[in-house]
Formats: structure tokens, C-alpha cells, sequence
């Protein structure tokens, strides 16, 4: 009886992943052409994907090798943008900390914007669920997601060599960058904090590579964070 | 880019374990500890903190143009950005970017 709502429970999770793939394949591709573009292989690029799965994050990664700024403050700077994933882990925690090790390790490798997003709404709208329904929901929430996102850096590290160097590409990083952030503006407290980051990270701009940006990611998480407590959020 | 083929390797494994690392802290971990309210509340900003200071420098001194300041690409991402935020989409916002970049850049 445990594994028929456990298969069903699945197969939701499946339902409320799929629609994510609209977005994942396109920012995939993406990835590939401009991984390709500033000179990573294939196997590179792949492993970025298998190893990482965290588009902006490898975004950020792949600009700052491009700018050849040093090992360390590319790792610090994309590291940085995940960071918010250990507020997701603390979150799913009261829901799936009971699994056995095995399984939290599978959830954490799985554990992207778009499972969380998903897999935490449906818990808290069923409270009901079982252990192990919740860890079939979540896991077949990253089954449309994760593999078309891996094919698809494929896709485009192959096809991002033979694209013409007159298609402007060089601006294709900041237009997806942009566009990323865009969305995540919701309240005051994200739009100081982006406005805070653009006017540091230009400010020192004649600092070496990367470093401005460190001090910028700084400055502007403190201040989105001050912005939100003095709101009383 | 100047990168050996071990620093981008050294890149990839660290990054790689450093983002699993962080997504199985509290799962696998830290356990049920919480968190204090002000580290959550400094973690909600990482991305939209690391993210507009890592484009700003490239739209206002894209490299296509030697750093000299660009108007069709200023254009193209101010229109990216409004629209991102407008449709809430970010799809939306790279087809609106590159469909004025490209525009523009015919014209001029």
C-alpha cells in the first residue's frame, strides 16, 4: 500500500516538475554556447552540469575564468551565489530529516531552485504526506529537469563552436545575467541590495579582477538584509 | 581565457563539491539546529547581491567594444532587465535583450 501512494506521489512530483522544463532547456543551451565560447571543452562543460547543476552559478564561473581573474575568487564569487541553497537544505530539513543517510544524500544532490520551490509547497499544502511520499514527490520533481538540463549543455557546447563570432555573443552573458535578476527584484530590501552590488562592483572596478566583485556581493547582501529587518519582514 | 587545463579542473571539483556541500549542510550535516534569524535573513540576497555586480562592469564596458561605452548594448540591457522584472519571465527578458541588440546593432 506504502509503495501505490509512493508511485502516485511520484508521478506528482513528475506532473510539477515538468513545466520547469520550458526553462531549463534554453538556459542549458545557453550555458553550452557560452562555455564553448570562452574555450572549455565538452567534457568541461558537461561535468560543469553534472557536477555543479546551478546555472548561475556556472555562469558566474564561466565569466570570471573568461576575465581570468584567479581560481579563488571565481570559486568564492559563484559559491556565493549558492548560498542561498543551505537556506533550502535548512528548510527541508523538518521534512525529509528523517530519511536514512543514503537518501538525504540524494535529495541534496537534487536539491536546485526548482525542486525546493515545488517540493516545499506541496508539503506544506499536505501536511499529511508520509516520509516517503514526500521523498517520491521530491525526487520525481528533478526527473523531467535534471537530465534535459545535462543533454541540453550538450547540446549547446556542440553547437556553441559553430556559431558565427557576428552574432554578438559577447553580450549574450549579460542579457541572460539581466534577465535573471530581473524576476528575483520582489521587495525593496532585493532591489537595495542589487542597486548596492551595481554601484560597488563599478566603483572598484579598477581593483584586480574579481575583488570588486567579492566587496560588492558583500556590501549589497548587508544591505539587503539590514533593508528587510528595518521593514520588519 | 589564460586558464591551464588543471585550474579549470580545480575549478569544476571545487565548485562541485562546495555547492553539494552546501545543499546537504542541514539535510545531512547540521541536522535539525536552526539557523539564526540574521544568517537566513543575509543568505535570501546572495544571488541578487553576487549577480548585478557581476554584469554591470560588462554592460557599461562591454569587451566587444574595448571598453568604450556601447549604446545598442546599454540599450539592450536596460530593455533585458525592464522586461525580466516586468513579466516576472526571465525568458522573456533574453528574447526582448537580444531581439533589441540585435535590432540596433543592424541599424547602426
Amino acid at each position: 500500500m506504502a509503495s501505490t501512494t509512493s508511485k502516485s506521489a511520484f508521478r506528482q512530483g513528475i506532473v510539477a516538475g515538468l513545466p520547469f522544463t520550458v526553462f531549463a532547456i534554453p538556459f542549458a543551451t545557453l550555458f553550452g554556447v557560452v562555455a564553448a565560447e570562452a574555450g572549455l571543452n565538452v567534457v568541461q562543460t558537461m561535468a560543469f552540469s553534472v557536477l555543479v547543476i546551478a546555472g548561475a552559478s556556472q555562469f558566474t564561473a564561466v565569466q570570471l575564468m573568461s576575465e581570468n581573474a584567479p581560481v579563488w575568487i571565481a570559486l568564492a564569487a559563484a559559491l556565493a551565489v549558492n548560498l542561498r541553497m543551505a537556506m533550502y537544505s535548512a528548510s527541508l530539513q523538518p521534512h525529509l530529516g528523517a530519511l536514512p543517510f543514503g537518501k538525504r544524500a540524494l535529495v541534496a544532490y537534487c536539491n536546485v531552485d526548482q525542486s525546493f520551490a515545488v517540493g516545499m509547497a506541496r508539503f506544506e499544502a499536505e501536511p499529511g504526506m508520509t516520509l516517503n511520499e514526500k521523498f517520491a514527490f521530491f525526487m520525481g520533481s528533478v526527473l523531467p529537469v535534471m537530465p534535459l538540463w545535462v543533454l541540453f549543455t550538450w547540446v549547446g557546447a556542440v553547437a556553441g563552436a559553430a556559431i558565427p563570432d557576428a552574432w554578438a555573443l559577447d553580450f549574450a552573458m549579460p542579457i541572460l545575467f539581466l534577465a535573471l535578476v530581473g524576476p528575483m527584484l520582489r521587495t525593496l530590501a532585493h532591489v537595495a541590495s542589487a542597486a548596492t552590488s551595481v554601484a560597488v562592483a563599478l566603483l572598484l572596478a579598477g581593483l584586480p579582477t574579481g575583488m570588486g566583485l567579492l566587496l560588492a556581493g558583500l556590501a549589497a547582501m548587508i544591505v539587503g538584509a539590514e533593508v528587510e529587518r528595518r521593514m520588519g519582514h | 581565457m589564460t586558464y591551464s587545463v588543471g585550474e579549470i579542473w580545480l575549478l569544476i571539483a571545487l565548485l562541485g563539491i562546495g555547492t553539494y556541500l552546501v545543499r546537504l549542510s542541514f539535510l545531512g550535516l547540521i541536522g535539525r539546529r536552526r539557523m539564526p534569524d540574521w544568517v537566513l535573513r543575509h543568505l535570501r540576497y546572495t544571488p541578487v547581491a553576487v549577480i548585478p555586480g557581476l554584469v554591470a562592469p560588462l554592460a557599461v564596458w562591454p569587451a566587444a567594444t574595448g571598453g568604450e561605452v556601447d549604446l545598442p548594448r546599454m540599450t539592450a540591457a536596460t530593455v533585458t532587465l525592464v522586461i525580466a522584472y516586468w513579466t516576472k519571465n526571465m525568458l522573456w527578458g533574453v528574447f526582448a535583450g537580444a531581439g533589441a541588440l540585435a535590432l540596433l546593432l543592424n541599424l547602426s
